[in-house]
């Protein structure tokens, strides 16, 4: 019997660029702090490779590496016996980055707006918000455990 | 004087400009260290006027920010002042879209900063 897909799944396979030339890569970190450098370093260059201007990159790198760092800390709870499945995707019109973790989920409607007046001062609670804000388009699955994240870029004139 | 892995500590007369060592401020034990150094500036040494320059800082995760903001609590409490000079437009865009460009003293640059505390 078929699966049911949730909307993040069947979003990313509609959503797969026709660009053979594409870069794409699959990686499971480990749950320890850091492990984000294991990947990181890669979709950098081939983000400079395809094209991408350093303002996107620094946008990119950013979200990456927020949601990277809620799968290992708030989602695997830095547990060894658990992985974080990062898959990347790099065209020189779309990136895309799918972070899975094995935790019990999240409810990203919860988390409290850090612009309000009174969240101000609290120290943590922007990751989530600065990947909504720079990446294109941002879903989470039902369960909350994975998040995919796609920054596109209008093809270059002429 | 507690020796510092993260910063470099000056004086330019009262205030004291604090510069980042690291290019990219993501390392979460690097960070979780940096703290350290920025409360020790407030707590131990008990310095009351504090410059942070971001020249030479190319990116920082919210792990950082948060950093910042419990440094700037600390210094309020300590009735000290803090501004920061010499951000780069990208991680100036961070502070924008996370409204702490309202709750930071931000100036265009070191110079522009010392006198902001005169």
């Amino acid at each position: 019997m078929a699966q049911k897909k949730t909307p993040a799944e069947s979003s990313t396979e509609a959503a797969l660029p026709a660009d053979a030339s594409a870069w794409r890569r699959e990686i499971e970190l480990p749950s320890e702090r850091g492990a984000s450098r294991l990947i990181m370093e890669e979709l950098l260059e081939q983000l400079g490779l395809h094209g991408w201007s350093p303002s996107d990159i620094f946008a990119i790198h950013l979200a990456a590496e927020e949601a990277i760092v809620n799968g290992i800390v708030h989602g695997n709870k830095l547990d060894p016996a658990k992985i974080v499945r990062v898959a990347c995707v790099v065209s020189p019109t779309l990136a895309r980055i799918e972070v899975t973790d094995e935790g019990a989920g999240f409810d990203p409607g919860a988390v409290p707006d850090c612009r309000l007046e009174e969240r101000l001062e609290a120290p943590g609670g922007r990751g989530v918000m600065l990947m909504r804000t720079f990446m294109t388009r941002i879903e989470y699955n039902a369960r909350g455990n994975r998040v995919l994240m796609e920054k596109q870029r209008p093809p270059a004139e002429g | 004087m507690a020796t510092h892995r993260r910063i470099d500590v000056s004086k330019i007369g009262d205030v004291s400009i604090v510069r980042f060592l690291d290019k990219k401020i993501l390392d979460e034990a690097g960070i979780l260290e940096l703290g350290t150094e920025l409360f020790g500036l407030v707590e131990q040494d008990n310095r009351k006027s504090l410059l942070l320059n971001f020249s030479g800082v190319e990116f920082l995760s919210s792990a950082a920010l948060g950093k910042l903001i419990t440094l700037d609590r600390k210094v309020k409490s300590h009735k000290g002042r803090m501004k920061m000079s010499s951000i780069r437009p990208e991680i100036l865009e961070v502070f924008q879209i996370t409204k702490l460009n309202k709750i930071f003293d931000i100036r265009k640059d070191e110079a522009e900063a010392i006198s902001a505390f005169e």
